[in-house]
């Protein structure tokens, strides 16, 4: 029954896998292409011309690029990621704790936004046109032009600053309590709600809309049914996919939002040490972070064409 | 079951609209937004049982009469003054709770599109008893028993299953009727059929009609049957109205309106597709061959032209003749060369013409023009009527200047507009003004062909009237000749010299018109010719009876 | 032409203030009262008649370098969105009428660059190139420039397969009368609006790389530099950090409005008069 379903998502998956391997080629050759040299990175300056042969020997720079990016792909692939050039640390380890704050700070933030922002589009389709629908309209068009920095210091100044309800910078360490790291992610998640917010909100209305100018809901309406029973009965089922994908799209937006809003908050996550090494031009280090972020997007995006294959009648129930 | 409505204690008239006036509020781009009446003070009574039609063009008002018998103005639309009077109450003056109970109870709708008006996500059953279980008229199971009934009356096949299928598993014919026993499911007084055959193939038409007709006698359902097409409504309806710009024209029985209209306007309407018009005899060579043409879509996938041969004589018009998928625009497309044939050739004045649009001199192109079905897509909307006109000639001829606004005057002259329209742009101007100089940019190339695609399927009757009429008339001065593709055999009488019909891709039949037109048939064209309908009480049966073949889209 | 009275109050605002940033820009150096990087006060020092913003890290006049970095910012912004828009728009018109193999290898290539996002695609390139202001530019021109093919293809497309455009064709047009004088009047305006969000998201952008030290770099200054360079202050409630900020904020949302309001007048495609 449902074979064409799971033929679709499967070549949907491998498409995605597909994507995800041009883009480690992209990453790759966007780091080492480009001019630049990695040994003259790590030397600096005034390094003797044999002790940068010695290290370029040593790091294998001069095989060719497609057998330096195989071997970097198999590292990857099996948990490797190098080591850094600027601490000589182990990637994999120093990422390990990072990703789990930023996925922490990530999950808090869409925990509020998702549902908030889906309430508010519901409102905003409610009152079509009325007050409610033009105000959030209109803060709808002004917080997509707000930079991040601007709501987060603006968080900062009044609530940590002013206020002193929350830290203004979000320390964290392992083994701290449950309540106390809520209370540092407390800004950072709330600058982030409110950066992925309006969009989010503004897209679901999109979708709930088009659903609602169906025909068919026409059709229920002239039967009698109570608008309520119209929502749920006849728009949600049609809705659920479009509203998924937005969901989705967003959170992968909101997994890009993350970099500019820990580097304000001071927060221990991905974004922090990506924008780090970028300074450092510590190549190993951002091929690694620029991968996990790009792969985190491309899965985001790829549940989300996943969610309406899934939820489309016509290809549940093909003919 | 047939008795269920009639046998209720209520008053003879069922439904009755005093003074009823309807207005909407446009948003016109860049100005001030204002309020329309879309109608004006029309009144109706519909007694139990009755069927009543009402006509009329594109903005006759005649959808928005239909749907306020449910108190339901559509997007914005707004009944402002007047009594909509069902079952002895105004329901206009009536809360909306009571409006909600009698939606889906007392009236019911069926729309012109069954496809979109079908929740995709919902089986079909689920949707067809929901108002019956809604309004507690019966219980499941037995909502479901009545369900299957009708479907086995409106002749969809497998009726006891085809309840468990989603919309989009079912053909547009059937979803149609589907959507006629979803109206009658909870057994109401009334039915509003807003144009319920209009986006079927003729062939289909019939027998959704027939079904629709057959229900309405057995249920004794009353209804408001609203179509553009006087000789549909003729079939099903006891009364008439005819509406123009949301008023009244005429109102009688079904008999003296289309015997003996007493308006101009309904006259004019009944006797729409008379057009004089004699038939040519093919005289000496054609001057446009199409020999064994083979075209396909998707890289010879999707056969959709199978070994076409066909001849045009100067100065004559071919029709060519068939349902949707039948091939036709394909054909037009062949001998454009908007898509290269596979196989065969198309030979213009003895040589043979490349198949490829690249392929082909100016003054080739130039021969062969075009005109389209929808010509509010066909003209730049960004430029202005003398620009439109007045590119082939500058293009083909090199006229410039007021040698070429001379030449753009002549031809806004030929099609019966003044020069005045030179500078208006595409959206300034009417339905049939944008057919008209569609035609004049065609003619400005001094073309030996003009192909015509479904050019007046979008106008109205009367306006596609005065299109036709224009057309034979440049042919007579311009001794053009036209390829016209059409799915309408009215319209195909009327002006055809030749005719060939087409089915599924291959011509079926191919000849003069007298001799296409008259006995034997072959099967498809019998069915095609016995399914446009005709201006005669009674002739539904007949054509039903008669038929030797299924119908294609069913 | 254009009736004043009839523009919506908010586009009017917005014509306003952009209107007034493009002055600042401008005219700089003869508007600005100090040198950008003349110290002539104590650190933070609060607003006052003759600092009206302020002070900055180092004592310079906050308004002075405001006014010099909306130089900065609109410039690359501009600049950038420029070379964007004019890859972008040619490339996708191009690949919409031309079709074939060139409209299949931009339009994967485009795919492959948007699967990452623009900011961690910046930052991984950024990490290897020189920071200069050509490699900003370039960066995020062509990094945009994939928004823009996206749009005027999907637009062209959409164009390309109406009949008034086959007409053409079958008249026996060739390919630049296709694109400039069917296609393009009617995708103008989609166009024009999209010009206005990509201009605002190359300011975001910009201000992005600057907050986080990779974009302009010091001495010279723009409005998220400066962010960067006074958020310390926020610590001590010193709002010095906020007025770039602020200013970043106004500037998107007045071109915001302004982009709005042509998309609004004229978003069907029925043309006619006046309303190109």
């Amino acid at each position: 029954m449902s074979s064409p379903i799971v033929r679709l998502v499967a070549q949907r998956l491998a498409l995605g896998l597909l994507l995800l391997l041009a883009v480690s080629i992209l990453i790759f050759a966007g780091t080492q292409i480009l001019p630049g040299d990695v040994a003259q990175s790590i030397l600096g300056q005034s390094a003797t011309p044999e002790s940068l042969a010695n290290l370029r020997e040593e790091l294998g720079l001069n095989d060719p690029a497609w057998q330096r990016y195989l071997r970097w792909l198999g590292g990857v692939v099996t948990g490797d990621l190098g080591t850094a050039l600027s601490s000589g640390q182990d990637i994999a380890q120093s990422i390990g704790g990072r990703l789990w704050n930023t996925l922490f700070l990530a999950f808090w933030a869409a925990v509020v936004s998702v549902p908030l922002a889906i309430l508010l589009g519901l409102l905003a389709v409610r009152y079509r046109n009325g007050f409610v629908d033009k105000l959030i309209s209109g803060l709808a068009l002004a917080s997509t032009s707000l930079p991040e920095f601007f709501v987060g210091y603006l968080l900062v100044f009044f609530f940590a600053v002013k206020l002193q309800w929350f830290p203004g910078i979000s320390t964290v360490y392992d083994g701290m309590p449950f309540g106390e790291r809520m209370m540092a992610i407390a800004l950072p998640a709330a600058a982030l709600t409110l950066v992925v917010l309006a969009h989010m909100m503004r897209m679901t209305r999109a979708a709930i809309l088009n659903v609602m100018q169906s025909a068919y809901i026409e059709t229920a309406e002239l039967k009698g049914l109570r608008p309520f029973d119209i929502i749920r009965k006849h728009a949600f089922p049609n809705a659920v996919a479009p509203v998924i994908n937005v969901v989705m799209l967003n959170l992968a937006f909101l997994i890009v939002g993350v970099v500019v809003i820990e580097v304000i908050f001071v927060y221990p996550g991905m974004g922090q040490y990506l924008v780090d090494h970028v300074s450092k031009r510590d190549v190993p280090v951002v091929q690694a972070v620029g991968l996990i972020f790009a792969a985190v997007y491309i899965g985001l995006n790829i549940i989300a064409d996943i969610a309406a294959i899934v939820a489309n009648p016509r290809l549940r129930h093909p003919r | 079951m047939p008795d269920a409505a009639a046998g209720r204690d209520r008053p003879e008239s069922l439904l009755e609209m005093r003074k009823l006036r309807i207005e909407a509020t446009v948003y016109p781009p860049g100005e001030d937004p204002k309020n329309i009446t879309l109608v004006h003070d029309v009144s109706l009574t519909l007694k139990r049982g009755r069927v009543l039609g009402l006509i009329g063009e594109s903005g006759a008002g005649k959808s928005t009469i239909g749907l306020a018998s449910m108190g339901y103005g559509r997007g914005g639309v707004r009944i402002t003054g007047g009594e909509v009077v069902l079952n002895g109450r105004d329901i206009l003056r009536a809360g909306s709770s009571t409006t909600r109970k009698l939606r889906g109870r007392e009236v019911c709708y069926v729309a012109q599109s069954a496809a979109a008006a079908f929740n995709p996500a919902h089986r079909l059953m689920d949707q067809v008893v929901e108002a019956a279980l809604l309004h507690g008229v019966a219980g499941r199971a037995e909502a479901e028993r009545r369900a299957v009934a009708l479907f086995r009356k409106l002749s969809l096949p497998d009726p006891e299953n085809i309840g468990r299928r989603f919309p989009h598993q079912v053909s547009g014919g059937q979803l149609q009727r589907v959507m006629t026993a979803m109206a009658l499911c909870p057994e109401p007084d009334l039915i509003v059929f807003d144009e319920p055959t209009t986006a079927l193939d003729v062939t289909t038409q019939i027998d959704v009609l027939a079904a629709i007709k057959e229900a309405i006698r057995d249920t004794r359902v009353a209804a408001l049957y609203i179509t553009h097409d006087l000789a549909v409504v003729a079939q099903v309806s006891d009364e008439i109205m005819v509406l123009r710009h949301g008023r009244l024209v005429e109102w009688g029985g079904t008999r003296q309106i289309i015997k003996e209209p007493r308006q101009e306007y309904t006259n004019a309407l009944v006797s729409v597709h008379e057009i004089s018009h004699d038939e040519q005899q093919p005289g000496g060579t054609p001057f446009l061959s199409v020999k064994n043409v083979t075209a396909s879509y998707g890289g010879g996938l999707v056969k959709v032209l199978k070994d076409v041969s066909v001849d045009i004589f100067p100065g004559q018009t071919l029709a060519v003749v068939g349902e949707s998928g039948s091939g036709k625009s394909t054909l037009a497309r062949a001998i454009t060369g908007l898509l290269p044939p596979e196989k065969g050739s198309v030979t213009f004045g003895g040589r043979k013409l490349g198949n490829r649009l690249s392929d082909r001199s100016k003054d080739d192109l130039r021969q062969l023009q075009m005109i389209y079905q929808m010509a509010d897509v066909a003209m730049n909307p960004r430029q202005p009527v003398a620009t439109i006109i007045g590119r082939p000639l500058e293009f083909y001829f090199g006229l410039k200047g007021a040698e070429r606004d001379r030449r753009v005057a002549e031809l806004l002259e030929k099609i019966e507009m003044g020069k005045g329209f030179a500078d208006r742009y595409p959206a300034e101007l009417s339905g049939g003004q944008k057919q008209r100089v569609c035609i004049a940019r065609a003619l400005a190339a001094q073309p030996r062909l003009i192909i015509c695609d479904e050019v007046t399927s979008a106008l109205d009757p009367l306006v596609a009237n005065g299109i036709l009429k224009l057309l034979l008339d440049l042919q007579k001065e311009e001794g053009v000749a036209y390829l016209f593709i059409t799915h309408d055999l009215a319209t195909v009488k009327s002006i055809a010299d030749s005719i060939a019909v087409m089915y599924r891709g291959e011509v079926v039949r191919y000849g003069q018109k007298s001799k296409v037109l008259s006995p034997p048939f072959d099967a498809y064209t019998d069915l095609l010719l016995s399914s446009v309908p005709e201006m005669e009480i009674g002739w539904l049966e007949k054509a039903i009876g008669g038929r030797r073949m299924a119908s294609a889209g069913n | 032409m254009l009736d004043i009275r009839r523009i919506p109050l908010g586009a009017l605002l917005g014509l306003i203030f952009t209107a007034l940033f493009l002055i600042a820009a401008v005219f700089a150096p003869w508007i600005a009262p100090y040198g950008l990087g003349e110290i002539v006060g104590n650190v933070w020092e609060p607003g006052s008649a003759s600092f009206w913003l302020g002070t900055d890290n180092l004592g310079r006049d906050l308004l002075s370098r405001m006014i010099y970095g909306a130089r900065t910012t609109i410039f690359i912004a501009v600049v950038a969105t420029a070379l964007s828009f004019t890859l972008g728009a040619v490339l996708g018109f191009t690949a919409a009428v031309a079709g074939g193999w060139f409209d299949t290898l931009m339009s994967r290539l485009v795919d492959l660059l948007m699967s990452i996002p623009t900011l961690i695609f910046g930052l991984v390139v950024l990490s290897v190139l020189p920071t200069t202001i050509v490699t900003l530019i370039l960066v995020m021109g062509i990094l945009d420039s994939t928004r823009v093919y996206r749009l005027s293809r999907a637009v062209a497309v959409d164009i390309n397969v109406m009949d008034f455009v086959e007409a053409a064709k079958l008249r026996g047009e060739g390919r630049a009368w296709i694109i400039f004088r069917e296609i393009l009047p009617n995708a103008l305006s989609p166009l024009v609006s999209e010009l206005g969000l990509r201009f605002i998201y190359a300011v975001l952008f910009l201000s992005a790389l600057s907050f986080l030290g990779l974009g302009v770099q010091p001495p010279a200054a723009d409005w998220g530099g400066m962010v960067k360079e006074n958020k310390d202050g926020i610590v001590f409630g010193i709002p010095a950090a906020l007025i770039p900020a602020a200013a970043i904020a106004a500037l998107a949302i007045s071109v915001n409005l302004v982009a709005d309001w042509i998309l609004n007048r004229t978003t069907d495609l029925k043309g006619g008069r006046g309303n190109a």
